[in-house]
């Protein structure tokens, strides 16, 4: 088990530093970094204060080093924009982000497991044709098109909720969050469900896939055979088998969720870090962009990582013969 | 008592409906086809994609109009409503758009410009992505973990992050929505293809070709490939629906194809601003046409998976 | 006294897209305590989803059309999915064919026998442990405290069987159904869960149907033979008097393919032809076209005709030549 953790956490280690690698190649090797990291106002001198700090003029593995070290120091440039580090205005958006994320996850999970249950129990029920047929419509409709029809209904057709922003904030554990005042409720509800709808149609989907060969076990046969309930047979012998892959697609798809949230928030206009990534992009400030590529690799790989342990204490086929091994 | 007579003659049962008829033996593709035709859901989104892939083809010729003939459009026509008719007394079924162009035709060669970067994009991605699969799984060993280690890499991270930060570093274009969309899939098909040839690769053919002193380029193309077409078609219709999905959702966010050649997203994010102030057409319309090409795409790629699943087919 | 178990005309049908499969077509049977019944047939043959039906355990598209199930007087049909709940693994347990698909793979074995004891009674964790102990020491399972902390895939085949067996027996039942639970196991074992299986119920007073394909297999272990062909019950009767005198040629022809080593290089026969698939059966005998005495007379369906000695058997030309001869021995 411990053999089999440190060597996934190698693994880990291993896609920063290629990632990390391969940013740079981007940002250093194929552009000209004075252009990519220096902005295009900056005077002449300023130009070469930086490039000194940046350490430019210096042969390219140096610059890795240098590179390396200033990102392990937090120090991954500075905004074009803001005039101050990108990492730190990257962090000021973080929560954001986050709270949209993790409402749209528990969402997704919430809602789309239940169904995808129910629908792989009784696959041939009207019910379930229906879940499956409305999965299919979450699954092809492209997400910002989601959140634009959202909007045309629930905003500007019905009125109900606004059309985008985030609403009234309080504080929490130390974060700004919304989901705690009517009005940032009423801000985070349409967003969080376009964000969700992707994951829920997916979910539901190997929900009920993996519900079905399941049920078809002998396993669960005999677990009724044995007078259990049909509640703890749901409970415990079906989902407990299904959860192995369901955790493993929920944690693989947080990660891509962070990378939706873009489209998301951009839609919304929720002051996310995925809004500041295309606001970036549209103000060339690059340096806010490479770090925040940097900060969404590392909250990536750690959350596979996150994923890897839980999965190997899910399965204890996994689990033990990694403990011999 | 006894008797040798048997009333009916006993032939032997068959687990399957295709070997009933022992002197009816079909190909594989007409098997396929056959099996694909009986699904009528299926066979609507093949027409349906069908249909849209003429009118993005045959759009220069059935568009009422040249959307992006500036000597053919005229301001005083902007923002009619669906149904509105022009000053020269024509009538523009889906409206028109600020500078009063026509929206369907504004449609027509927008699906044109998104079909061809998925199509494009996908061409190369496969070639790409086989090519490197099929090599992994014939020399198997070190070159073998190496690709893969790459390709699993790739695909832990979204699709859409990677093509988002490839295109905010290469700036816009159809040529770089291309690029992207391939750097963003080869790994899928990558996989796929490994997978399949991998397990056909154990099989004692392979070692008879390989004794028969045949090229190495031989055995992989003519042996390995064919085994691993099926797999690909599937991951191919759903590959393509995700380009289209991904190259509209770029363009949307302003980093895909450039504004002089707009794709359906690209229109549906012109339109966007038009939105909240009631003039739902100007984005609407290109979004069902989106929405409707992939969810045909999805439907063919739904029935091909049952059909071309060989666990099923048992 | 009323009879353990009574099975009276039952119809379990399969609704498939290419027709209804009639897999129990109008079975009765019957079990006094303690009584072990083989109910002998091929795969297909109904066999196994007459077991199932007795438990209401019979997947979709399958049900239990019509027919009685009557267990110590009360009929299970009729008493519905809760009077079901409360019998299952309390009064009739049930083993599956292969042990390495029965345990559920994620759970710890403590965990799926606790819940078979708490299911059916309101007992603390420690004294559903201790039952739980002395089940699987009772099956030859030695050092059961550690046995109870591991998971399924830590057993070998026979082993995880044995486990089952342990789960079954957790309740004392009275009845036990089990569902060719050798057959996937080496034939060393084989023997062995088979006598211990036999003791176990020997003791107890538990009834038991084993379920076979194995005409060897349960000719030692069966008071009683029921031998079944497509959904029928064709053959029945003390397993003595059917082994050495069967009636139906499918009895005769399955009796006689099995491998006795007495005429060494001798040729075994076999019953020609194959299992007919239950959406396209014959009219009339359902053996009909691969029975060597089948005449135009078969092509009306037999009735499960009553002979002597507490024999039945559905046939028009019956194997009773020597008859009166086994009878008198």
């Amino acid at each position: 088990m411990i053999v089999y953790l440190v060597r996934r956490f190698g693994q880990s280690l291993l896609a920063v530093v290629a990632m990390a690698v391969l940013v740079f190649m981007g940002v250093y090797a194929i552009g000209n970094p004075v252009d990519v990291l220096i902005s295009p106002e900056a005077s002449q001198a300023d130009i070469a204060a930086a490039t000194a700090r940046l350490g430019l003029d210096k042969p390219l593995w140096q610059q890795f080093g240098i590179f390396v070290i200033n990102a392990f120091q937090g120090d991954l440039g500075t905004s074009f924009v803001y005039g101050r580090p990108a990492l730190d205005i990257i962090l000021e958006r973080l929560p954001a982000t986050f709270e949209l994320a993790m409402v749209a996850l528990f969402l997704s999970v919430g809602i789309g497991v239940p169904l995808g249950v129910w629908a792989g129990m009784r696959p041939e029920s009207i019910a379930g044709r229906t879940i499956m047929a409305g999965s299919i419509l979450g699954f092809s409709l492209p997400n910002f098109w989601q959140g634009m029809l959202l909007i045309l209904v629930f905003a500007v057709l019905l009125g109900w909720l606004p059309a985008g922003g985030r609403g009234q904030t309080t504080e929490f554990l130390g974060m700004q969050v919304s989901f705690l005042t009517l009005d940032g409720l009423s801000h985070l509800i349409l967003p969080a469900i376009n964000l969700a709808l992707f994951k829920m149609s997916l979910l539901i989907r190997l929900t009920r896939a993996n519900t079905r060969e399941v049920c078809l076990q002998d396993y669960v046969k005999f677990a009724r055979a044995k007078g259990l309930s049909g509640r703890r047979v749901v409970l415990v012998h079906i989902l407990k088998n299904i959860m192995i892959p369901v955790v493993t697609i929920i944690g693989l798809e947080l990660g891509s969720m962070l990378a939706f949230a873009i489209v998301t928030e951009t839609v919304f206009a929720w002051p996310g870090m995925g809004k500041l990534l295309i606001d970036s992009i549209n103000l060339l400030d690059r340096p806010v962009i490479v770090a925040y590529l940097m900060l969404t690799v590392l909250i990536i790989v750690m959350i596979n990582f996150m994923v890897d342990v839980i999965y190997s204490f899910l399965d204890p086929r996994i689990r033990l013969s990694e403990m011999k091994g | 008592m006894t008797s040798t007579t048997t009333p009916e003659p006993q032939t032997p049962e068959p687990q399957t409906p295709e070997a009933s008829d022992p002197v009816r033996i079909d190909s594989p593709v007409m098997r396929v086809v056959k099996q694909f035709v009986e699904d009528p859901v299926a066979v609507f989104g093949l027409v349906l994609f069908i249909a849209i892939a003429f009118v993005a083809i045959a759009a220069p010729w059935l568009a009422p109009q040249n959307p992006y003939d500036l000597a053919q459009l005229d301001i005083m026509d902007g923002g009619l409503p669906p149904g509105g008719t022009s000053f020269s007394g024509q009538v523009y079924w889906l409206g028109t758009d600020q500078q009063g162009r026509d929206m369907i035709s504004a449609i027509m060669y927008g699906l044109r410009v998104s079909l061809l970067v998925a199509s494009v994009s996908l061409g190369l991605a496969i070639t790409i992505g086989t090519i490197v699969g099929v090599t992994a799984a014939y020399f198997g060993g070190r070159l073998d973990s190496l690709i893969m280690r790459v390709v699993d890499l790739q695909l832990s991270f979204p699709a859409i992050l990677i093509a988002l930060i490839l295109l905010a570093l290469l700036g816009r274009g159809v040529e770089k929505v291309i690029l992207a969309l391939v750097i963003v899939q080869w790994a899928y098909y990558a996989r796929t293809v490994r997978s399949s040839a991998i397990v056909e690769r154990r099989k004692d053919y392979i070692d008879a070709a390989k004794c028969l002193a045949l090229t190495n380029r031989r055995i992989m193309f003519r042996h390995l490939l064919p085994n691993c077409v099926p797999p690909l078609i599937v991951v191919a219709t759903v590959q393509i629906a995700q380009a289209i999905a991904l190259e509209a959702t770029l363009s949307f966010l302003g980093v895909g194809v450039p504004i002089t050649e707009p794709s359906l997203g690209l229109l549906i994010a012109n339109g966007y601003d038009y939105l909240l102030s009631g003039r739902y057409w100007i984005s609407m319309f290109p979004g069902v046409a989106l929405v409707l090409t992939i969810i045909a795409i999805n439907l063919v790629g739904d029935r091909l998976r049952d059909v071309l699943n060989p666990r099923l087919q048992k | 006294m009323t009879k353990l178990l009574e099975i009276r005309d039952l119809h379990t049908h399969f609704f498939t897209r290419d027709g209804i499969a009639k897999a129990v077509d109008g079975v009765s049977l019957s079990l006094e305590r303690g009584q072990i019944l083989g109910l002998v047939g091929e795969s297909g043959s109904g066999k196994s989803v007459t077991g199932f039906s007795i438990l209401g355990l019979v997947d979709a598209p399958g049900r239990v059309v019509s027919g009685q199930v009557l267990f110590d007087g009360t009929d299970l049909i009729a008493g519905g999915e809760r009077l079901l709940r409360t019998l299952r693994g309390k009064r009739i347990a049930m083993i599956f064919q292969d042990p390495m698909m029965t345990l559920n793979p994620v759970l710890r074995i403590d965990t799926q026998m606790i819940e078979t004891v708490r299911a059916h009674e309101d007992v603390s964790r420690d004294e559903a442990l201790r039952r739980s102990r002395e089940a699987l020491v009772s099956v030859g399972i030695s050092s059961p405290d550690e046995r109870l902390e591991t998971y399924p895939h830590q057993f070998s085949g026979g082993m995880r069987q044995r486990v089952a067996i342990a789960i079954a027996l957790l309740h004392k039942p009275d009845l036990i159904i089990a569902d060719e639970p050798t057959t996937a196991l080496d034939v060393t074992i084989q023997a062995q869960i088979l006598s211990e299986v036999q003791a176990l119920c020997a003791n107890s007073g538990t009834a038991l149907i084993w379920i076979t394909h194995d005409l060897a297999v349960v000719s030692g272990l069966a008071d009683h033979l029921a031998v079944m062909y497509a959904g029928r019950i064709i053959e029945e009767g003390p397993t003595r008097d059917v082994i050495a005198q069967p009636m139906h040629p499918y009895t005769k022809g399955l009796i006689e393919s099995v491998p006795r080593g007495k005429k060494h290089g001798a040729l075994l026969s076999q019953i020609k032809g194959m299992t007919p698939s239950l959406l396209r059966l014959p009219s009339g005998c359902k053996f009909r076209p691969r029975c060597p005495r089948a005449t135009a007379a078969c092509e009306i369906e037999p009735a499960l005709d009553v002979m002597d000695q507490g024999r039945r058997v559905r046939c028009v030309h019956p194997h009773t030549e020597n008859y009166p001869e086994v009878l008198a021995k």
